[in-house]
């Protein structure tokens, strides 16, 4: 079985993931944070653990400052609606997920001003657009650090640097890019980012998280939901510090075990060898699909960087067709269609019918690789 | 030995204070918060009164917001 749809989860996960997550169950498993016995202390610890790890990658001072939600939607979700309102002004992409258009689009009509900043057919934007957008004034700029259809690397901190040329903060969507590209939240000046545990991290689904920089007030953003801390239990309004003011209700602790053990896997195998990985991997694919007669490779051109996933059409199949004969006949696992991102493919000209898409992981080998160009090719030469 | 006491407003602060505290080679130990203290947080962290300058120059140093410092109720 070759598994290309890393893009949608990542699988299959390290051992030790799995391993973190049935010694949770087994051995720790009391409600994190909340009572002072030892297995919620052993709890609380493994989800403190996660975020100080999580803290490391992105390089942020304090732990406390990562918010740990059930997927990035949760985080962009935090993000959006807590901090934009009525009469606020923002600034986006094109080539943006659902995640963050969705969200939007349903404060636009609640009398947030929107502008989205067109990208070009391969997914590029260009940034004397984004600043003639920001010119006007805006609250918030949201950027996807890399398009899950195009897979295009956005110039993150340029974006950043324009954003607050402008005096807008940056809401930065991690979720195709959090566990291989360098992210530094200080060096590339990023407010608030957006991830998720269960793509490049290699946790399990249903974790994610928000990190709030040093620029960003936990005062400027509303909670979306209130409830249980396990502080302030006397008092009946809901704290203002943090995480708590945004983690409400028992949390998923095997799920921050498993996934506070991805992001260890990834310190130790080495961020810059897991890209060296990825950059040889994708490399060979791209490469290898464009030279594949009636394949139309979308995004950026062969030799440009970009994030662990390929759009691909090809002339004369329809998409469905092709995932099903993949999946059937070569057990290749892809995603046809389009990929909860409606408006990246308007920009890339492949909406309504979507494309396909191969996507990689750190635990993707060359052979994989190999075996799924092969089963195109047969498909193509059929 | 004696010990001193800190609380926190949450469990997550506590959790932050004893890793710092154990990564500057400070011996502590999470327990339940003492009843006589009243806390905002069911965990506190407890340590050797004798080290009570060192431990509140990590935690200042690393703005970790706390209740109270003070020695170990009776």
């Amino acid at each position: 079985m070759i598994y290309l749809d890393n893009a949608a989860t990542s699988w299959p996960k390290p051992a030790q993931v799995v391993e973190a997550m049935v010694g949770y169950m087994r051995h720790s498993g009391g409600n994190p944070g909340r009572s002072g016995h030892q297995l919620s202390v052993d709890a609380g610890r493994i989800v403190y653990n996660t975020r100080e790890a999580i803290a490391k990658l992105f390089n942020v001072s304090d732990p406390l400052r990562v918010i740990l939600t059930m997927n990035a939607t949760h985080a962009l979700n935090i993000a959006l609606m807590g901090m934009l309102k009525a009469g606020d002004r923002v600034v986006t992409t094109s080539v943006e997920h659902n995640s963050v258009m969705r969200p939007l689009r349903a404060l636009e009509k609640q009398g947030v001003e929107l502008e989205i900043v067109n990208c070009d057919p391969s997914g590029k934007i260009d940034i004397a657009d984004w600043q003639r957008a920001l010119a006007g004034g805006a609250k918030l700029a949201v950027a996807v650090h890399a398009s899950n259809v195009t897979g295009r690397i956005f110039p993150i901190a340029q974006l950043a640097q324009a954003a607050h040329s402008s005096g807008s903060k940056i809401l930065v969507d991690a979720a195709q890019t959090a566990g291989v590209e360098d992210i530094d939240m200080e060096a590339m000046d990023i407010d608030m980012l957006a991830f998720t545990g269960h793509k490049a991290l290699l946790g399990p689904q249903g974790t994610g998280g928000l990190v709030l920089g040093k620029s960003v007030d936990p005062s400027e953003i509303d909670p979306i939901m209130r409830g249980g801390t396990g502080s302030a239990s006397a008092s009946e309004e809901h704290p203002d510090f943090l995480p708590d003011k945004f983690e409400s209700g028992t949390p998923n602790g095997v799920g921050i075990a498993g996934l506070g053990t991805g992001v260890c896997y990834i310190a130790e195998r080495g961020l810059d060898n897991i890209r060296a990985h990825h950059n040889d991997l994708m490399l060979s694919l791209v490469s290898g699909l464009a030279e594949i007669d009636k394949v139309r490779v979308y995004g950026p051109s062969t030799n440009e960087r970009r994030a662990g996933l390929v759009s691909f059409r090809i002339e004369g199949y329809e998409n469905s067709d092709i995932g099903l004969t993949l999946d059937e006949k070569y057990e290749v696992m892809c995603r046809v269609g389009l990929h909860c991102a409606t408006t990246a493919h308007k920009t890339l000209g492949t909406f309504p019918d979507g494309t396909v898409r191969f996507s990689i992981s750190p635990l993707t080998t060359a052979s994989e690789i190999d075996q799924a160009l092969q089963a195109v090719k047969e498909i193509v030469s059929k | 030995m004696n010990y001193a006491v800190i609380t926190f407003h949450n469990s997550s602060g506590a959790f932050r204070a004893e890793s710092v505290l154990k990564a500057a080679g400070l011996e502590c130990k999470l327990i339940p918060t003492p009843r006589k203290l009243a806390s905002d947080c069911g965990v506190a962290l407890r340590f050797d009164i004798l080290s009570t300058n060192d431990v509140k120059s990590v935690i200042e140093r690393e703005n970790i917001h706390i209740m109270v410092l003070q020695p170990m109720p009776a």
